[in-house]
């Protein structure tokens, strides 16, 4: 782990019709921490990674992304800084084949996309990283299936081998595990663990199993705001956490 | 070589039957021969119906060259699902680029498939920096709208004919090779022309183009979180569909010698979506099916009833309700994923 900052955030504000969703938050991202986000639902979380990703637009503050100031950038742009994001909601192409999905995540970072002749889905540049990415998240033997059919956890699978395609520095994981059972939850575990410390990871997670087992540090979200950061045994040990959100669970869930 | 399907051979039929076609007309081949084959000649003389019947040709002209239009439609419409209800707009822009330059005595066909395209191409890309900024019915609205605005532009213009049209005397010039004043050598020039832009369309849909295209009408908020700046792709592909409509509308204008703006009304936008729609969208024959089926249906209601477009009309809509994937899915293709 790294000690320069890749991603600064600073007084962040995003509100929907008059609802703050962000009120106010400061974060300083590390090079190549797992930065775990946890917080109650609704304390926008997944808010949060919208606007660090372009995907919403922050009402006020900023967003620093290695020394550049990339709060406006639109969201098409940032890939190509070494962001990328998978969403809570599975967000695939449902009408393409596992493997054409992930070769278009790698074709996104391949160079501008304007060539008109020559079949994308059989050119060896492509679909070679492409099955790399699905042998990792092991989804390789239904790459020639379409998306759309396949199971919730495979989708969710799906998704992460997409964010690896494009061999981001910085990732954003929102809610990796979710809707996943317990067998899948822990696969999914174990395969983040392993890209542990070659990139940047910011994992918003409610399974504070994961959390604890995979985070370097975390901030606890709550109403929009940062009310803490710090390493798993200092959040394990902070009192304010403990009253506002983590409660009689975290016993439980800490062990 | 897989064998072909149901599909693939409609398909094929379809092409060979239209490659074909003028020289059963024309009499050019031993057709005689046909006809004493005795299962045809005793009970309906295939050959003296169709022969000398300058009639089919035309009416096979005006669908290959509808089907090249409705082709173009589909690389917006159904692979990218941008609804343009405009697209008859270039088939007005390319058949007036063969007839304001006739009008001037300039008869060059380069010249005029070169305006046509280029014109058509520009139109798209200033219309496509607003339009493609909206989506759904919005968009519909939009492209209708500009289609209509090129539409009382040549109604306006006095000296083009206003919304009496102009007559083009003669047809685009090719040098000595291709002459098109003779009717059999038009159709030709269309047929291939229709060959070639299947076979282009078909390279730009599997193409890294072509992915993006079609990314973007599954998942356009996933592709700009992939790092593709959609808009701007679209852009291409609507000028790439307005380019190729241009060019059909070019071979149009030469086979129609009357245009008026009649040509690019709402009216004739929505006829290309129902060829698409009816063929099956997202498909690469799906737009000739629809074309060829859009026509003869137009040939033989319009011969016994006055009020055959009330019976067309109540049947595409049945199509759009009901057969979704269009003609192409009942031949096997499966229904679009
Ligand atoms: N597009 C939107 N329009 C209106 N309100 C929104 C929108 N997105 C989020 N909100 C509101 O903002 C707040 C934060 O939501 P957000 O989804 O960021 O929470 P979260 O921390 O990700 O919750 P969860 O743990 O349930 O995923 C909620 O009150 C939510 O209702
Ligand atoms: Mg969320």
């Amino acid at each position: 782990m790294g000690e320069s900052v890749i991603l600064g955030i600073k007084d962040l504000y995003k509100s929907f019709g008059g609802v703050a969703a962000i009120n106010g938050l400061t974060l300083d991202v590390l090079e190549r921490e797992v930065h775990a986000v946890i917080g109650p639902n609704g304390a926008g979380k997944t808010t949060l990674v919208s606007q660090l990703t372009g995907v919403g637009l922050p009402d006020a503050g900023q967003v620093v992304f290695r020394g550049r100031d990339i709060t406006r950038m639109p969201a098409y742009r940032r890939p190509h800084l070494g962001m990328a994001r998978s969403f809570q909601i599975t967000s695939i192409i449902h009408d393409m084949t596992v493997l054409e999905n992930v070769v278009l995540a790698v074709q996104a970072k391949a160079g501008h996309s304007y060539r008109f002749w020559e079949s994308a889905i059989v050119d060896d540049q492509l679909t070679e990283p492409a099955m790399r990415a699905l042998t990792q998240v092991g989804l390789e033997a239904e790459a020639m299936q379409i998306a759309g059919p396949l199971s919730h956890g495979e989708h969710r699978q799906l998704e992460l081998a997409m964010v690896l395609a494009t061999d981001p520095e910085l990732v954003f994981l929102d809610e990796p595990t979710a809707g996943m059972g317990r067998e899948d939850s822990t696969r999914m575990v174990s395969m983040l663990e392993s890209l542990k410390g070659s990139r940047t990871i910011i994992l918003v997670e409610h399974d504070m199993d994961a959390v604890f087992a995979l985070a370097d540090r975390i901030t606890v979200m709550v109403e929009g705001r940062a009310i803490a950061t710090g390493t798993p045994d200092v959040i394990r040990a902070d009192r304010l956490v403990r009253e506002a959100y983590l409660g009689e669970d975290m016993n439980t869930a800490v062990k | 070589m897989k064998s072909l399907t149901l599909r693939g051979w409609v398909t094929l039929i379809g092409l060979v039957v239209l490659a074909l076609l003028p020289v059963f007309i024309n009499r050019q081949l031993p057709l005689t021969i046909l006809q004493q084959w005795p299962w045809l000649g005793g009970h309906f003389d295939f050959v003296t119906f169709l022969t000398g019947q300058e009639f089919y040709l035309v009416l096979a002209t005006r669908l290959v060259i509808l089907a090249i239009a409705a082709v173009s439609l589909n690389l917006i419409l159904g692979y990218g699902r941008m609804i343009s209800f405009g697209h008859a707009a270039y088939l007005g822009i390319g058949a007036y680029a063969v007839g304001i330059p006739a009008y001037y005595e300039i008869y060059n066909g380069f010249i005029h498939i070169g305006i046509a395209v280029v014109v058509s191409a520009a139109f798209a890309f200033l219309t496509g920096l607003v339009c493609l900024r909206t989506r759904g019915v919005n968009f519909i609205m939009i492209t209708m709208a500009f289609s209509m605005m090129v539409f009382f532009a040549f109604v306006s213009i006095e000296e083009y004919g206003g919304d009496d049209g102009l007559v083009i005397e003669v047809r685009s010039e090719f040098g000595q090779w291709v002459n098109l004043e003779n009717d059999t050598v038009l159709y030709y020039v269309c047929f291939v022309s229709l060959l070639g832009i299947l076979y282009l369309i078909r390279r730009i849909v599997h193409s890294r183009f072509g992915m993006v295209i079609q990314g973007a009408r599954g998942n356009e908020g996933r592709m700009q979180s992939l790092g593709f700046d959609t808009f701007r792709y679209r852009l291409v592909c609507y000028v790439i569909a307005g380019a190729l409509c241009g060019y059909a509308g070019a071979l149009l204008g030469n086979f129609t010698s009357f245009i008026s703006p009649e040509m690019m009304d709402w009216t004739r936008s929505g006829e290309l979506i129902f060829m698409v729609v009816l063929g099956g969208t997202s498909s690469l024959f799906g737009p000739v099916l629809g074309a060829s089926l859009f026509i003869l249906l137009e040939e033989i209601l319009s011969g016994f009833w006055l009020y055959w477009q009330l019976i067309f009309g109540i049947f595409l809509i049945l199509v759009v309700l009901f057969a979704k994937g269009g003609i192409d899915s009942w031949l096997g293709r499966r229904p679009e994923r």
